[in-house]
């Protein structure tokens, strides 16, 4: 942790740039049109809508049921992971690979690749990190409880108009300005 | 006869519905990029109220998709029964919302948009990630004790229309309605706030 300190401090957001200039964020509508768009397409094709944190889950059960055989068979919630039959897990898995390119192509041909840690000014990076490890943590912990994080409950469960989607939605929003109050000082 | 959804109605084979998923998150990815949250700051900034982009995209994707779905099933060419439908647990996605709101202020991202942090060279993103993998962990290992918690609330396969016993169509207009009032207001919001 220190010594990634050492190679990021300094770092700002101006070493960031490179050839391509960096370009501006679209606006809010048409980023939602398109992602409508995406979810749309998922439905059509897959009968499902997407997700953000199945392929992870599923990656974690993977990687336990490799290293810790037997530990991770004593598991019952587990063994969903690393059996074969949950073929929709693994749709989440390509999905999620698409995501990370989809991400990569969009950062690079918007000037906006670089490496850099994403912060307020009064946290040091290795703070960040282990915040960034607890705020990771409860999301993973809250999306296996909820079965979805904004991606399977919020936006497919929404517009699907599952009811407990729109309920997880309202909570989610709540949880998130209820806690902003009290780490104002994290994002200054 | 509805013709979609394509893999349930066996008109794609599972090889070609797997690389169509691929192609499916990298617009996704894409999209995520373009609205810019692979920044945790803009993310984050919603929930100080300085900048309202995840709830006008996220409301303008959802109502975009639901009217694409109502669409399609109206013309017979896709049916809404057969999409997969989160079956709701009231307290489990209360619970589990609150929880996450929590983790999206603190930790900077959603499990999606810290895929496109990483892609984008954040490191704390990848520090999230780890995180999130914990998570799942402790939600396995300690199973016995929130399977109870996971099932609070079950009233299996709900839709809202089915709870208020309202036409989804309805329901569909009263969101557009929503979006498109929230999308101004919120924007009027952050145009105040930047002067």
């Amino acid at each position: 942790m220190e010594v990634l300190e050492k190679t990021m401090n300094g770092m700002t957001a101006s070493e960031n740039e490179h050839e391509v200039k960096r370009q501006p964020y679209w606006p809010n509508w048409a980023a939602g049109v398109g992602l409508g768009l995406i979810l749309l397409a998922a439905f059509y094709i897959a009968g499902r809508g997407l997700g953000g944190s199945g392929a992870l889950s599923r990656a974690t059960g993977v990687v336990l049921h490799t290293v810790m055989t037997e530990h991770a068979e004593s598991l019952d919630y587990f063994s969903r992971y690393y059996r074969g039959e949950y073929w929709m897990n693994d749709w989440l898995v390509f999905q999620m690979i698409g995501v990370f390119l989809g991400g990569l192509f969009g950062a690079l041909t918007a000037g906006r690749f670089g490496k850099s840690v994403d912060k307020g000014e009064s946290i040091t990076n290795s703070q960040r990190f282990w915040y960034a490890f607890l705020g990771g943590g409860l999301m993973g912990w809250g999306a296996r409880l909820a079965r979805g994080c904004t991606s399977g409950q919020a936006l497919s469960g929404g517009a699907t108009l599952a009811a407990g989607s729109w309920a997880f939605m309202l909570a989610l929003f709540l949880g998130g300005f209820a806690t902003a109050y009290f780490i104002r000082g994290m994002w200054k | 006869m509805n013709a979609a959804p394509l893999a349930k109605m066996g008109l794609i084979t599972m090889e070609v519905n797997l690389i169509l998923a691929g192609l499916i998150g990298f617009g996704f990815g894409f999209m995520l990029e373009r609205a810019g949250f692979g920044s945790a700051h803009r993310l984050v900034g919603q929930w100080y109220m300085r900048d309202w982009s995840v709830f006008k995209v996220m409301f303008t994707g959802v109502v975009t998709a639901l009217f694409g779905v109502l669409i399609l099933d109206g013309l017979g060419l896709m049916s809404f029964e057969a999409l997969y439908l989160n079956k709701t647990y009231w307290g489990a996605q209360i619970i589990g919302g609150l929880v996450m709101g929590a983790g999206f202020v603190i930790g900077g991202y959603c499990p999606g948009t810290s895929f496109v942090a990483l892609a984008s060279g954040k490191l704390d993103a990848l520090f999230y990630i780890l995180g999130m993998s914990f998570g799942v962990l402790v939600f396995s290992e300690g199973w016995g004790y929130f399977e109870t918690l996971q099932n609070l609330g079950s009233s299996g396969r709900l839709t809202l229309d089915e709870w208020l016993g309202l036409n989804p169509w309805l329901i569909a207009v009263v969101l557009l309605l929503v979006a498109v009032i929230g999308y101004r207001l919120t924007t009027a919001l952050e145009n105040k706030l930047k002067q």
